[in-house]
Formats: C-alpha cells, structure tokens, sequence
C-alpha cells in the first residue's frame, strides 16, 4: 500500500521531468512499450473494456438467452437496485454483519499467533510457521466441507470437544446447531475462515522483523514489560500490515461466495443469513441469466468497495504509523 | 570485605542462574502455548482423516468411539453376534448376545464357547458394545472411483499447468518492460495495473461472460486459460520486485557483447530470477488447482470437464448421506498442493513476504 502511494509520487515527478526523448531514450522506450504490451493489450480487453460494458449493461434489460430482445432502460436498473429489491440491502447487510464478526477474530487471531511465531523462546520455529500455513493448501471447497463435518452437532468434534470439556450437553439432541442458528452460523463461519489467516500470519511475521530492535533494548533499559512494549511499540509498528491486511480482508468479503454456496447453495440458509451479497449478484447474473441487472449489481458493489477503500485510506494517517518504511 | 563479594559473585550466579531458568521455563510455556494452538487449529484436518478411515455406519452412531473401528461380532453355531463389555464380579468380560431378554439375557463367552450359553442379570441395553480398531481403507477407492478422480485430476493439471506456463511467463515479460525501461507514462501505466489488483473482478465478469457465450466458448475451458496469457497484476509486481532487485552490471556486459534487450532477458534476467519465478509459478499453480467460481459459471453445462473444486462440490451434494465418503474425497484433493507446499515451501513463503512487504 505504501509502495502504492510511492508511485503515484514518483509518477507526479515524471511528469515534470519528462522533456524530449533523444534517439536511444526514443529506442529503449519502444523496447520498453514492446515488452509490458501484452498486459496493455490484457488490460484493454479483459479490463477496460468489460467495465465499461458492465456500466453500459446496467443500462439495459438484457436477458442473455434472448438478446434481441435487449432494450435500452435508462436508470431503471439502478432504480430497482436501490429501492425495489429487498435482497440488494438485505444481502449487504448480511455481508457487513458477518464482516463486524469475522474480520476483527481474523486480523487479531493472525496477530496474536504472529507474535507467538516470532517468539525468541519458541522451539521449533520453522516447522510451526509451515503447519500454521499448512491449511491454506487445503482447497477451500475441501476446508468447508472438513469444518462443516467437525462443527456437525451430533458427530462432530466440536461440540464434543466442548461436551468434555464444560459437561454441557452440547453434542446432544438439544446441543450446538452451529449451522441452524442464525447467530452462530457467524461463528461458524468465522471458524471456516481462520484457516485463511495464513497469509495474514506471514505479511504480519515479516513487518514484525523489522522492527529495530534498539526500540526494544530502549524499552527494556526503561524496565517496560511485555504487555508494554507489545502496546506501545510492536503494535504501531506493524500498523501498516495490518492496514494492508484489513483492505485486503474487506475486498475479500465482499466476494465472500465459497462458504456460503458450498454449504447450502446459496439458499440464505437459516433465515435468510447466509444470503451474502456475491450470492444475490451468482443468482442474478448466472442463475436467471439477467445480464443487465447483474452488471448493476457488480457495478453497485465496485462502488461501495472503492468508498469503504477510499474511507479506509483516509482514516489512515490518524492511525497507521508510516514512518517504519524503510525505503 | 573478602566475604562481602563472595557473597556478591554468589548472587550475582543466583541472578544468572535464576534467569537461565526463567528462560527455559519461558521455552517451555511458549512452545507449549503454541503447540495446543496448533493442535486446535489442525484438529478438523484430524477429524477429517478418522472420519475417511470409518465406516457409515460409525460415523453416525453418537457412542461410537473416536478412532475408526467397527463393533465385535462373534460367530456361534453359524450365526452372528454383536459382542458387548459386560461387568461381572471378576473384572470386565466380552461375550457374545446370544438370546436377549429383558432383565436376563443369554450370553457365549468367545474365549470359552464349550462352556455354553452364561446367564447374565441385567438389562443388556445398558451395555457398551465392543469395539476394535478397524480402518475402512476401501473409503478411498470408493470415493476415488465416484468422484472419477482421474478425469477430474486430469483436467485440473491441464488447467494448472497451462495457465501456470502462460501467466509466469507473460508476466515475466511485462515485469521485465516495467523493470528495466524508462518511457513516458511508465509510472501511470503502473499505477493502472497495481489498481486492477483490488478491482472486484465481479465488474468485468458479465460482460465477458455474456461475450464468451456469444462466440461459443461458455462450456470450454477457454475463457478460464486464455486470459491467463496477458499476465495477471499480482504476478508481475511480485517479479517487478524482484527484478528491480538483481544489480544491472552483468545486463550492462551483456549489452556490451552486443545482446539485444530479448536475449539480454532470456540469458541474465530470467536466471537470476528462478526464486521469484518458482514462487510466482506456485501462487499460480495453487490458484489454478482452487479455482471454483470460474469454473463453477463457464463450465456449468459440462459436467464432464469440470476441475476438481467442483467436482468435489458436486459429489458433496450428491453423497451427502456418506459423509466418510465426502471427508475421504476431500482429502483427496489436498494431497497434491499439501505434497508441493511442504517441498517448496521455502521459494512460496519467502514470495508471500516480498508481496506483504510493500
């Protein structure tokens, strides 16, 4: 991210530098163009153009089994999507909802066992790193289907685990119905999604290795203790990651589609609470095949995606320390 | 005074001595505090493999215990019988439920069986079964046959492996062009393709669905292998990195012996850059072999050219009632990408960190 702001300096500064090109400078930028055209040509075709056709589409009423029969509607799309399909709020509500849940138990989760990861007292630290990393190999239809058997209420280890543990009879008939509940299925959910911190566990391990450590032997002379130093210096210093991390995880959930489809197939299963928003967008787009009105809705996603971003990067000089960038 | 510091060197060897034991203890306490995470956080993997390894009908029975192993049975006078744990006054005993009653039942001792049918008292539904460890291998056939796990392996490779060479490699090429050129509106052009990073790929998907079933490709593996020959954003600002990263002397020789920009790259650059270049071919490998939405839309007509994420979804609905089946398959598909991770894992993780970093 912070690479990101660095260019869009850096590409102010071209353009006052920018003059006229001699022969070789004229030679080496047609070298230059010949080599990134592919993804010129990529971006044009695969990204360009399609926005522009999805913002087009949403534009139409546009049945892809009867193309002829398209026709231009102006906003009414848009007019649908904003005020007559309950699904669009509802659906975004679900989303943020299990969003207010799961980021907050993933991002702290992925911290918490970076720290541990990075203990100087762990024994073994290159094989744990590789194991906590492990599940992230697992392909996620295969993670959903092993947690959804592990959280089952009657076989599963969960409930049994808590049974033994606690004496509450949570693997009875009364028990823990992780998935029929429309609260815990949250909960549920959150747990499918902790075997996708692996890479939030590494982005946090490596900002946690650059922290120099003469922050630490200053804190140390001061007599500062762990809880401390872990508030004081560790945490600000990893700011950045974690704001990667959390534009990262929000994007994510945004097209949070696996858990949900693999589980009950995109039926909102229970009460509606599992109808995330990528669901309603499959349904429309790719269920009943309504190409305009599904360009509306990925379009209306885009933008709430790039608002959250946008507020996200604003919120940020209140409380990313940037500093620690050592470039 | 010669007391005084002995008394101080003793204290000061107390201190050493002391903390050389607190840090052991810290060792001990941190590696252990891990170990139980770890365990916790890689328990559903184990009861996924002792699920695969039991048969139907203990996976559902709630008193079954947790290792794979079906209930004794015993064989007396050409029948067969269910063997329970009986309490008697000399210990536990394991005998065979000949004749049930309903305060009394019949029992034959398997060790004994000349002796004849025991008279017990006591209900025999209050009685545990005896179980001993049986591990259903054939689950894994099973399963490998239904879900048809070569055609679905088959076609996950081609996809892999194709996508993996042409998004590697193109990305190799434009990353060289962002790396080693000066042109105008380079960083503009930069900025454009780090955005597309976090574009929801939503926005563009049904244009280009409705486009691909228009010149008949929705039911093909070609919109899913095609696009990847125009390198991808992620790719190229990993290997950007990396290339900015490998000093310019041995390209200026090169240039020097009269090797032109593309030999310049087949010859210094891509040598140099075999770490970053395995890295990228992994992430691109393990993206290919967990694709499921993109399959799951253009492939959903064909049934038999699906990879094996939706084959292993589809079998799911279809097999839902065997679960030992469906934990089986899962497994099934874990095990290429687990193998390649724990071998190459050195080149991946170091590749995740360089991303990170910036």
């Amino acid at each position: 991210m912070a690479m990101f702001l660095d260019e869009v300096q850096r590409a102010g500064g071209e353009r006052r530098r920018r003059g006229k090109l001699g022969t070789m400078a004229r030679r080496e930028a047609r070298w230059g163009y010949a080599f990134i055209s592919l993804w010129v040509v990529g971006f044009l075709l695969f990204y360009f153009v399609p926005m522009i056709a999805s913002l087009v589409f949403s534009l139409f009423d546009f049945q892809l089994t009867a193309p002829e029969e398209a026709r231009f509607v102006g906003l009414e799309n848009w007019r649908r999507l904003l005020f007559d399909d309950p699904l669009v709020w509802q659906s975004l509500g679900v989303t943020f909802k299990f969003a207010l849940i799961s980021l907050p138990v993933g991002m702290i989760s992925a911290i918490f066992l970076a720290i541990l990861l990075n203990s100087k007292h762990l024994i073994g630290t290159s094989l744990f790193r590789t194991l906590f990393y492990a599940p992230v190999m697992v392909p996620a239809v295969a993670g959903v289907l092993i947690w959804s058997g592990f959280l089952d209420p009657t076989t599963g280890w969960l409930n049994q685990l808590i049974e033994f543990i606690t004496g509450f009879d949570a693997a009875g008939p009364n028990g823990i119905r992780w998935f029929d509940d429309p609260f815990l299925v949250y909960i549920a959910y959150t747990f499918i999604g902790l075997w996708a911190i692996g890479n939030a566990i590494l982005y946090n391990l490596a900002s946690l290795q650059g922290i120099p450590t003469a922050l630490y032997e200053a804190a140390d002379i001061d007599g500062a203790n762990f809880w401390t130093k872990t508030v004081n210096i560790t945490l600000p210093m990893i700011t950045p990651v974690i704001f990667y991390n959390l534009v990262l995880g929000v994007i994510g959930l945004m097209q949070y589609f696996i858990t949900p489809y693999v589980l009950n197939g995109g039926s909102g299963y229970p009460q509606g609470q599992t109808y995330y928003y990528m669901i309603h967008f499959f349904k429309q787009s790719f269920g009943f095949l309504n190409m305009g009105y599904g360009s509306t809705i990925a379009w209306f996603m885009f933008i709430i995606a790039l608002g959250i971003t946008v507020l996200l990067f604003g919120t940020a000089r209140y409380w990313v320390y940037y500093a620690a960038e050592t470039r | 005074m010669a007391t005084i510091s002995t008394t101080q060197t003793t204290r000061q060897k107390d201190r050493s001595l002391n903390k050389q034991s607190r840090t052991l203890v810290m060792r001990a306490a941190i590696t252990s505090l891990t170990l139980v995470i770890l365990l916790l956080y890689l328990l559903p993997l184990g009861y996924s493999v002792l699920t695969s390894l039991k048969s139907k009908a203990q996976v559902s029975d709630v008193n079954a215990p947790i290792l794979p192993s079906e209930a004794q049975t015993y064989f007396y006078e050409g029948e067969e019988y269910d063997v329970y744990k009986i309490p008697t006054a000399e210990g536990e005993k394991e005998w065979a439920l000949v004749q049930k009653g309903r305060s009394s039942s019949q029992f034959v001792d398997p060790q004994n069986p000349e002796a004849g049918l025991i008279e017990w008292q006591g209900r025999w539904r209050t009685l545990k079964p005896s179980y001993q460890l049986a591990f259903q291998w054939s689950n894994y056939p099973r399963a490998f046959n239904f879900i048809n796990f070569w055609r679905l392996l088959g076609f996950t490779l081609l996809y892999a492996i194709v996508t993996t060479i042409a998004a590697t490699s193109s990305a190799a090429i434009v990353a060289y062009g962002f790396s080693r050129f000066r042109f105008p509106f380079k960083s503009v052009l930069f900025i454009i393709l780090i955005s597309t990073i976090i574009l929801p790929p939503q926005v563009t998907l049904v244009p280009m669905y409705a486009f691909f079933y228009r010149i008949g490709w929705v039911g093909t593996w070609l919109p899913l292998i095609v696009p990847q020959f125009f390198s991808n954003a992620y790719n190229v600002f990993l290997l950007r990195q990396y290339f900015m990263t490998i000093p310019t002397s041995m390209e200026e020789a090169a240039r020097i012996d009269g090797a032109g920009p593309i030999r310049t790259f087949i010859s210094v650059i891509l040598p140099q850059a075999v770490p970053a270049l395995i890295a990228v071919s992994l992430f691109h490998f393990f993206f290919a072999w967990n694709d499921f939405f993109g399959p799951l839309i253009y492939l959903a007509g064909s049934a038999e050219l699906n990879p094996i994420a939706v084959g292993l979804f589809r079998f799911n609905g279809l097999y839902s009632s065997e679960p030992q089946l469906i934990q089986a398959a899962s497994i099934l598909t874990m095990i290429i990408p687990l193998l390649i991770f724990f071998f190459a894992q050195r080149f991946f993780m170091q590749g995740i960190v360089v991303t990170g970093e910036k």
